[in-house]
């Protein structure tokens, strides 16, 4: 069953944001932002983790579930120990994904040619 | 003929993009990866008996190998324009403004090029993913206090 909401769930991110893409003047960097923001907005009382719950890998592939790990390592920090825990926690959980597509985007400069 | 009704002319015979059929295929392409990374993560789950949170990171990190190793063989730029936002809203579209952005800037050298440029594309997503982060953090510590 999780697989049926991971397809609807990940499908319905797509289709709204080539829908905004289609009829709209706003570029992918606008809408990848939006969606940024609003997947921190349904984390701060939990929501996307419900989602993630029944969508599994669904919720974790779009780019909301980037503003949901941000959010998400803040909050675990900061119920630890406070204000402070909120700049400590930012990256906790999506340092995996920067450094990994730094580091390779380095590497694939160095050896690769671009291509127009 | 007059200047508006040459303008009503050119709006209707301009090919419009025809959001419908894209918003299907989106729909559908994007699901199936959807449907895929979930299967990963459960092969990942099972195969190396770590926890779903865990496999999660680890989808996460397949999908950013598997679309900088695209970019980097021209591939994934064909596969946009086929598949479009069903590429682009997911974790790929990160990896790819990375990866096409360090590439492109590479012949202005390591520091002004690489360096400076890496970000280009991709830091608008952790600017305002970490300010949104910042203010409703603060709003929930403020209302329910952690």
């Amino acid at each position: 069953m999780t697989y049926l909401y991971a397809f609807l769930f990940c499908g319905f991110i797509c289709l709204i944001s080539q829908i905004i893409l289609d009829n709209t003047k706003l570029t992918p960097g606008h809408i990848t932002s939006l969606f940024v923001v609003i997947g921190a907005f349904l984390d701060i009382f939990g929501i996307y983790d419900k989602i993630v719950l029944y969508c599994g890998a669904g919720a974790l592939v779009p780019i909301t579930s980037f503003g949901h790990l941000l959010i998400h390592g803040a909050l675990d920090m900061a119920g630890d120990i406070g204000l402070l825990g909120l700049t400590m926690g930012v990256f906790n959980l999506t340092s995996a994904g920067i450094s990994v597509a730094l580091v390779l985007g380095f590497i694939i400069a160095l050896l690769f040619k671009p291509r127009h | 003929m007059n200047k508006a009704d040459y303008q009503k002319l050119v709006k209707r015979k301009s090919p419009k993009e025809n959001w419908i059929k894209n918003g299907i295929l989106v729909f559908i392409s994007g699901g199936i990866l959807g449907s895929l990374s979930e299967l990963l993560l459960n092969c990942y789950a099972t195969w190396l008996s770590i926890p779903r949170k865990d496999a999660g990171i680890l989808v996460i990190l397949t999908l950013i190998v598997i679309s900088s190793l695209l970019t980097a063989f021209g591939v994934f730029d064909v596969l946009v324009n086929t598949f479009k936002s069903a590429l682009i809203i997911p974790i790929t579209g990160f990896a790819h403004s990375i990866t096409s952005a360090a590439l492109e800037y590479k012949n202005e050298g390591l520091i002004l090029g690489i360096g400076a440029n890496i970000f280009k594309l991709g830091g608008t997503v952790i600017l305002y993913g970490v300010v949104s982060v910042y203010i409703f953090g603060l709003i929930r510590l403020l209302l329910v206090g952690g």
